[in-house]
C-alpha cells in the first residue's frame, strides 16, 4: 500500500491543516497589518504636515516677494528648524543643500531635496498653489516629503502663489521600526498558530490513523497467517465499523481455514490408519512369499508363475505400504532425526556399496568431509536419487560431494534428456507420474517425497533442475551442525 | 541359509503372521514352537529354552515389553522383537526391556534370519588371560564377566558389546562399528540398539550408570571403554 505515490493519508490531513492556519493567519494578521500601517504612518504624515504648516507661519511676513539666494536659505534655515530638513525654491534658484543635515536626516538622503530630485507629480501639486505631500523611499529609507507654496495674503484679496516653494523631508524610519516590530510579531504569531496548528492536526489524525494503522497491521497478521487476528472495536464510527467487518471477516477465514485443516487431517489419519491395518496381512504374506518363490520353480508352469507374482507384488505392496506409514509419520509430525557424526564420502559409498551400485556410479567425494545427520535418512534420500537416475536417466550417473561451512551439498545427476519443464515443479508431489506410461512397479511414486520430508527434517532441502549439458541434477543440501553436538537422539546416554 | 538348525520361541498374536513366519523359518530347517501368548510364551519357556525368543510387542494380555522383561530376569536368551514400522516409542521401550534386537513388520523371513544368526553367533573365545579392569574381570576364554567377584548376568549382545569395546581399552568405536560388529547390521542399522545395549550393559557393570566408568559416551562420535 505505500508502493503508491500520493501522499499519506496523515500527510494529507497535515498539510490540509497547515494550509487553512497560513491562509487564515495571513488574512487577519496581514488585515491588521496594513491597518496598523496606515494608523502610524497617517499620524505621523498628520503630525510632519501640522509641524511644515506652523513653521511656514513663522516665516510671515516675507520680507520681499522676490528673495535672493540668502532670503532662500533663511526661508530653509527657518523651516528645517528642529530637525527635520528644508529647501526653499524660488524659480530655478533653491536654497543652498546644507551639507550637515540635521540630527534626524542623514548625511545620504540629502539629495532628495536636490529640487531635481523632487517627484513632479509633487511639485506640480505644490506650483498650484497647495500643500501636498508624498513618501517615497530613498535609498532604502523611508521619508515623508512635505512642500508648501507661500501665498502672498493681501487684506481684501484672494491669497496669491508667491513662487516660493518650500520642501521639507522627515524621516519615517521610527515609524518604519515600528512597523517592522508589528510585521515581526504579526509573522511570529502566524507562525506559533501554524506549529500549534500542526500539533493538533497530528493529535487528531493520530486518532484517526490509529485505528486505521491498526487495521493494516492486523490485515498484514492475517495474510502471514496468524488467523486469530482481531481488533479492539471502540466506539461507533464509522472506523469501528470497518473493524468489526474485519473481525468477523477474519472469524470465518478461521473457520474455514480450521474446516480445511480438519479435513486434510482426517484424510491424512486416514491414509495412516489404512496402511497400519494393512499391516498385519500383509506380515502374513511377506512370510511367505519368500517360501512361494523359492518352490515356484518346482511348481507346474502356470502355478508357478502365478506363485512368482503373488511374491513380486507382495514385495511391491510391501514398499508402498512402508512408504505410506513413513510419508504419515512426517505428515504427523512423529518423525525423528538420530543425529550422528559421519563421514560422508564414507556415507555414500556405503549406500552404493550396500545397493550394489559401487560400479555403476561416478562418485567425486573428498574425504575428510563429516557431518552431524541422521544415516538412515541420508541413505533413504540418496538410495531414491542415484534409484531413479539410473532407472530413468542416461549413464553416466554422478554423485559429486562438496562442503561448505555450514552445509554440505549432494549433487546426483544423470546425462539423459532431463526433465520435461512442465514435470520439474512437480517430480516432489505424491504419487506424481512424470509419464502415464511409466510402469508401476518401478516404484511408490512417494520415493521423491519422502526424500525431500527427509532433506527438510534435517533443516535441509532437496531441489532439482535440468544441467545446462543435458540430464536431472537433484541437489541435496544440508546443514553440517558441526556445533551442535546436543543435537544426537542418545536415548537416555549421559554424557 | 542358517548353517545351524536353531529353536526357535514365536509369541504371535495374528494366526496368520504366526503360520507364515512359522512356515518359512520351519522350511529353513529351523525347530520353530510358536504361541500366540505371551502368557503361553513364558510357560513353554520355563519347560523348553530355545536358543532364540522372536516376540511380537502388540500382543494381547501380557504385553510384549512385560514378556521381554520377563523372560531377561530368567535368563539370558536372545530376544528378537517383532514391531510396526514407525513406532519408535515401541522399538526404544523394547530395547530396553531388554531386546537384542529388532526387526519390522511386514517381515522378510530372510531379514529375520540375518537378525538370528546375528545374536547366535558364536562369540570367539580367546585363551588369553583374564583381563582386569577396576572392579571388572573379563574372562574371554570362558566368556564370564565378574565384579567385585560376582558373576554378572549378561545378555549375548551385552556381552559382545562389553568384548568388542574392552578388547579395545580407551579406542573410541562409532555407533556404526558397534552396528556391523555387534548386530551385523551394516553402516545403516539403527543406532538406538547400540544406545540400548550401553544402557543395560551400564545397568549390570556400573556403580552409576549417570556417571560410567566402564562405558563412556564420546558426544558425538560414539563409546569408549575406560580408561579405568
Amino acid at each position: 500500500m505505500e508502493s503508491r505515490p500520493s501522499l499519506g493519508l496523515r500527510n494529507r490531513l497535515l498539510y490540509a491543516f497547515a494550509l487553512l492556519c497560513v491562509v487564515t493567519a495571513a488574512a487577519v494578521a496581514g488585515a491588521m497589518y496594513v491597518e496598523a500601517r496606515t494608523a502610524i504612518l497617517q499620524r505621523a504624515q498628520d503630525a510632519a504636515v501640522e509641524a511644515t504648516r506652523g513653521r511656514l507661519a513663522a516665516l510671515f511676513p516675507l520680507r520681499t516677494a522676490t528673495p535672493g539666494q540668502a532670503d532662500l536659505d533663511e526661508i530653509a534655515r527657518v523651516m528645517a528648524d528642529g530637525g527635520g530638513f528644508a529647501v526653499a525654491v524660488y524659480r530655478d534658484a533653491h536654497s543652498t543643500l546644507l551639507a550637515a543635515p540635521g540630527p534626524r536626516l542623514r548625511r545620504e538622503d540629502t539629495p532628495i531635496l536636490d529640487p531635481e530630485l523632487i517627484p513632479a507629480g509633487l511639485r506640480g501639486t505644490v506650483a498650484r498653489g497647495e500643500m501636498a505631500w508624498q513618501r517615497v523611499v530613498w535609498r532604502g529609507h523611508p521619508l515623508l516629503l512635505i512642500g508648501a507654496p507661500l501665498l502672498i495674503a493681501e487684506p481684501g484679496r484672494t491669497a496669491q502663489v508667491s513662487g516660493i516653494e518650500v520642501y521639507t523631508a522627515r524621516s519615517l524610519a521610527p515609524e518604519q521600526l515600528s512597523i517592522d516590530s508589528l510585521a515581526a510579531r504579526a509573522w511570529l504569531a502566524g507562525g506559533a498558530a501554524l506549529v500549534l496548528s500542526v500539533v493538533l492536526a497530528s493529535l487528531a489524525t493520530r486518532g484517526v490513523l490509529r485505528p486505521v494503522r491498526e487495521l493494516g497491521r492486523a490485515a498484514r497478521l492475517l495474510g502471514e497467517g496468524d488467523l486469530r487476528t482481531r481488533i479492539a472495536v471502540r466506539g461507533s464510527d464509522e472506523l469501528a465499523d470497518v473493524a468489526r467487518t474485519f473481525n468477523e471477516t477474519a472469524a470465518e477465514l478461521e473457520r474455514h481455514v480450521e474446516q480445511l485443516r480438519e479435513m486434510e487431517a482426517d484424510a491424512r489419519r486416514f491414509v495412516a490408519d489404512v496402511s497400519h491395518e494393512l499391516r498385519t496381512p500383509l506380515a502374513a504374506l511377506a512370510a511367505v512369499a519368500d517360501v512361494l518363490d523359492e518352490e515356484a520353480a518346482e511348481l507346474p508352469e502356470t502355478a508357478g508363475r502365478a506363485a512368482r507374482l503373488v511374491s513380486q507384488e507382495t514385495l511391491s505392496l510391501t514398499g508402498l505400504v512402508n512408504d505410506l506409514i513413513e510419508i504419515s509419520r512426517f505428515d504427523s509430525g512423529v518423525a525423528a532425526l538420530a543425529l550422528n557424526e559421519v563421514d560422508v564420502a564414507e556415507l555414500v559409498r556405503a549406500t552404493l556399496h550396500a545397493r550394489g551400485w559401487s560400479e555403476s556410479v561416478r562418485t567425486e567425494l573428498p574425504a575428510g568431509v563429516t557431518a552431524r545427520l541422521d544415516p538412515r535418512r541420508v541413505d533413504v534420500v540418496l538410495a531414491n536419487l542415484v534409484g531413479n537416475a539410473l532407472r530413468h536417466g542416461e549413464p553416466p550417473v554422478s554423485v559429486r560431494l562438496s562442503a561448505g561451512a555450514e552445509e554440505i551439498v549432494l549433487e546426483v545427476r544423470d546425462h539423459g534428456p532431463g526433465l520435461d519443464e512442465a514435470v520439474l515443479p512437480h517430480v516432489f508431489d505424491r504419487f506424481y507420474k512424470a509419464s502415464a506410461a511409466r510402469a508401476r512397479s518401478e516404484g511408490s511414486g512417494l520415493g521423491l517425497a519422502i526424500a525431500r520430508e527427509n532433506a527438510r527434517l534435517h533443516r535441509g532441502d532437496l531441489t532439482v533442475a535440468n544441467a545446462p549439458a543435458g540430464g536431472a541434477v537433484f541437489t541435496l543440501r544440508l546443514p553440517r551442525r558441526m556445533d551442535d553436538p546436543d543435537g544426537h537422539l542418545d536415548s537416555g546416554g549421559p554424557a | 541359509m542358517l548353517g545351524s538348525v536353531s529353536r526357535v520361541l514365536l509369541i504371535e498374536d495374528d494366526p496368520a503372521v504366526r503360520e507364515g513366519l512359522e512356515l518359512a523359518l520351519t522350511r529353513h530347517g529351523h525347530r520353530v514352537r510358536a504361541v500366540e501368548s505371551g502368557e503361553q510364551g513364558l510357560e513353554r519357556l520355563r519347560t523348553d529354552v530355545p536358543d532364540v525368543v522372536v516376540l511380537d510387542l502388540m500382543l494381547p494380555g501380557m504385553d510384549g515389553f512385560e514378556v521381554c522383561r520377563r523372560i531377561r530376569v530368567a535368563g539370558e536368551t536372545p530376544i528378537i522383537m517383532l514391531t510396526a514400522r514407525g513406532d519408535d516409542m515401541d522399538v526404544v521401550a523394547g530395547l530396553e526391556a531388554g531386546a537384542d534386537d529388532y526387526v519390522v513388520k511386514p517381515v522378510q523371513p530372510r531379514v529375520l534370519e540375518a537378525r538370528m544368526r546375528a545374536v547366535l553367533r558364536r562369540i570367539g573365545r580367546d585363551q588369553a588371560e583374564l583381563e582386569r579392569h577396576g572392579d571388572l574381570v573379563i574372562d574371554r576364554a570362558g566368556l564370564v564377566v565378574t565384579r567385585r567377584g560376582e558373576p554378572v548376568s549378561l545378555a549375548p549382545t551385552e556381552l559382545r558389546l562389553l568384548l568388542e569395546l574392552s578388547g579395545t581399552p580407551g579406542r573410541v568405536h562409532s555407533r556404526q562399528q558397534l552396528l556391523e560388529s555387534v548386530w551385523e547390521h551394516g553402516y545403516f542399522g539403527d543406532s538406538r540398539l547400540v544406545d540400548a545395549c550401553v544402557q543395560r550393559l551400564r545397568a549390570k557393570i556400573e556403580d552409576d550408570s549417570a556417571a560410567p566408568v566402564y562405558v563412556q559416551t564420546v558426544r558425538g562420535f560414539g563409546y569408549r571403554f575406560g580408561p579405568v
